[in-house]
């Protein structure tokens, strides 16, 4: 445990030591709020809620997610520093975790930082706070969920655009899987069971339903143990491409 | 004398390539083991499987009593390791980066402090503790990962190339250091600069393509040199080089031009009084004359590339670019 905590902290502060972390967080702040008051029509709604903040979250975190875990594994491969983390007496498990677990709280932290946002609804009108309170929650395991698929192709190159591109793309597959657009490609040949299972992993649809303020325990679960899945994902895939 | 290292049988491939094929060897405390080998030739990939952080395809390695696959974080506190290039965070502060690695070795406060201390002081990185690494020189990165590598005092080092990039000053500071590390711990460094095994190394290990191809003190190694007992003599004198082919247990006589000879013994012998009892005997004017220990280079090539001959017109000793 400790030394996870250990790798944690050195992961943390080294989103610090470089412009990466103010530069993610002015940029996602800027973002969310633009796609907000003009797409989302924050005013316009009259409505006292954060629902058009958080109906953006999915895309926004679909290429802002990935530029942040693409550095967790390939940067450790290619400047060769993965061979010092791996002979210090750390199992490889606190290391994926640490590691892991650090660009997930940097999320949190940008998240935080949108703060303003509920306070201006929160002056305008009369919200449900246990309804942002969940948006926030499940916009937390949906930004975990994509960390946790990043990290694990991460560690499959020493290119970090690759990374990022390969990245996006199975993030992507997994954000509309509900959709015709994946579904299509499975309704031709597949049995319905085999579409449905497909469907029911669509980030969007347990976004959804979290942030319409229903916490149900499978969306949380859901999201839990697809978090649970790469990182094991990223644990083999380290310790079998390590030396490549 | 207590084994820290145990390597018996490793191997391993990399799809069809033999990287390491069968190598076997134990290092005791007090012992610093050089491994020497031209690149590529599977020192690295030994390391690497020593230090845990690749599996070997077969053998078994055991650090400190403890099998690297089943008692690794045990066997991985036992050592400290400079890995090839010295890789750092580049964007951390020594500072900041010796903690880290003090932190990960589970030193208490009290004990990171003073070890960190310890290891600056040894490899000199006072005046740099604040830059970022990936502002560091060549030579100052290389020390900062000594200084990892150190800094909980370990009973076994493997450093990989550890003066590599140094300049003549800081190469002769880290084999003292290296020295002065040795009489209490079990070391493992790898290195292609031959000058280097006969200064620092106790026992030294010949690899060429995953094999190991000799094994001994850098004394033994330099006897196995056809320059071992070989005299090169400097005389003033008409028809020496026919005179000296013709004394016993000589091999042959390689003129090096301005009056100088190479007296190569047969194998095993010593032509030492031979040669100088002849010139005495001829009243020759003798300008120099110099036994010869053996050329660790000579037979560095000789092992690792299979190169047998002796070349017609040689270079003096010293001369020869190391």
């Amino acid at each position: 445990m400790s030394r996870m905590l250990t790798v944690f902290r050195r992961e943390l502060a080294s989103y610090f030591n470089t412009p990466l972390a103010y530069v993610f967080i002015i940029i996602f702040l800027f973002l969310t709020g633009i796609f907000t008051f003009y797409l989302g029509n924050f005013f316009g709604r009259g409505q006292a809620d954060l629902k058009p903040f958080f109906s953006f979250h999915p895309w926004l975190y679909l290429f802002l997610v990935p530029a942040i875990a693409m550095r967790l594994w390939a940067e450790e491969r290619k400047s060769g520093s993965i061979e010092l983390l791996l002979t210090l007496p750390i199992s490889l498990a606190d290391a994926v975790l640490g590691k892991f677990l650090a660009a997930w709280a940097f999320t949190a932290i940008a998240l935080a930082c949108t703060f303003p946002m509920w306070l201006t609804v929160a002056y305008l009108g009369d919200p449900d706070h246990g309804v942002i309170v969940a948006g926030y929650l499940g916009s937390l395991l949906m930004a975990g969920g994509y960390l946790a698929i990043g990290s694990a192709v991460s560690s499959l190159s020493k290119n970090q655009v690759i990374a990022f591109v390969i990245t996006v793309v199975v993030c992507f597959l997994f954000t509309v899987s509900g959709a015709p657009i994946v579904l299509d490609a499975f309704t031709a040949w597949a049995p319905q069971r085999v579409v449905d299972i497909v469907a029911s992993l669509s980030f969007l649809t347990h976004f959804e339903a979290i942030t319409n303020g229903v916490l149900d325990l499978r969306d949380i679960f859901y999201f839990v143990s697809m978090i649970g899945f790469w990182l094991f994902a990223n644990l083999v895939l380290v310790d079998a491409r390590k030396a490549a | 004398m207590e084994r820290m290292i145990e390597v018996e049988g490793l191997a391993r491939h990399f799809g069809p390539l033999v990287a390491v094929d069968d190598v076997s060897f134990s290092v005791s405390r007090g012992e610093v083991l050089g491994f020497l080998g031209p690149n590529g030739a599977g020192k690295s990939t030994t390391m690497k499987m020593i230090t845990g952080f690749l599996a070997p395809t077969r053998g078994r390695v055991a650090v400190a009593g403890n099998d690297i696959a089943r008692k690794a974080l045990a066997a991985k506190a036992a050592i400290g390791y400079l890995p090839e290039g010295a890789p750092a965070y580049g964007d951390m502060t020594p500072a900041s980066f010796l903690a880290f690695a003090a932190r990960a070795r589970g030193l208490g406060r009290a004990a990171a402090r003073a070890g960190i201390e310890r290891a600056v002081e040894q490899v000199e990185l006072q005046a740099v503790l604040e830059q970022p690494i990936e502002t560091l020189s060549k030579g100052y990165k290389r020390r900062v990962g000594l200084a990892q590598a150190i800094l909980h005092d370990p009973p076994v080092l493997i450093l990989d190339e550890p003066t590599d990039g140094l300049d003549p000053n800081q190469k002769h500071q880290v084999r003292n250091l290296i020295l002065g590390m040795a009489r209490d711990k079990a070391i493992i460094i790898s290195t292609h600069i031959l000058e280097e095994v006969g200064a620092v190394c106790s026992r030294a290990l010949i690899i060429a393509q995953g094999r190991i191809v000799a094994d001994g003190t850098p004394r033994e190694l330099e006897a196995m040199s056809r320059y071992h007992n070989a005299v090169q003599i400097r005389v003033a004198a008409e028809g020496a080089e026919a005179a000296l082919a013709g004394l016993p247990g000589v091999e042959r006589v390689v003129a090096l031009g301005e009056g100088a000879y190479q007296v190569f013994p047969t194998a095993g012998a010593s032509i030492t009084e031979a040669v100088a009892g002849h010139a005495r005997a001829q009243g020759w004017e003798v300008e120099q004359l110099v036994v010869e220990a053996g050329r660790l280079d000579e037979v560095f090539r000789r092992m690792t590339t299979g190169e047998q001959d002796v070349p017609e017109s040689l270079p003096a000793p010293g001369e020869e670019a190391a």
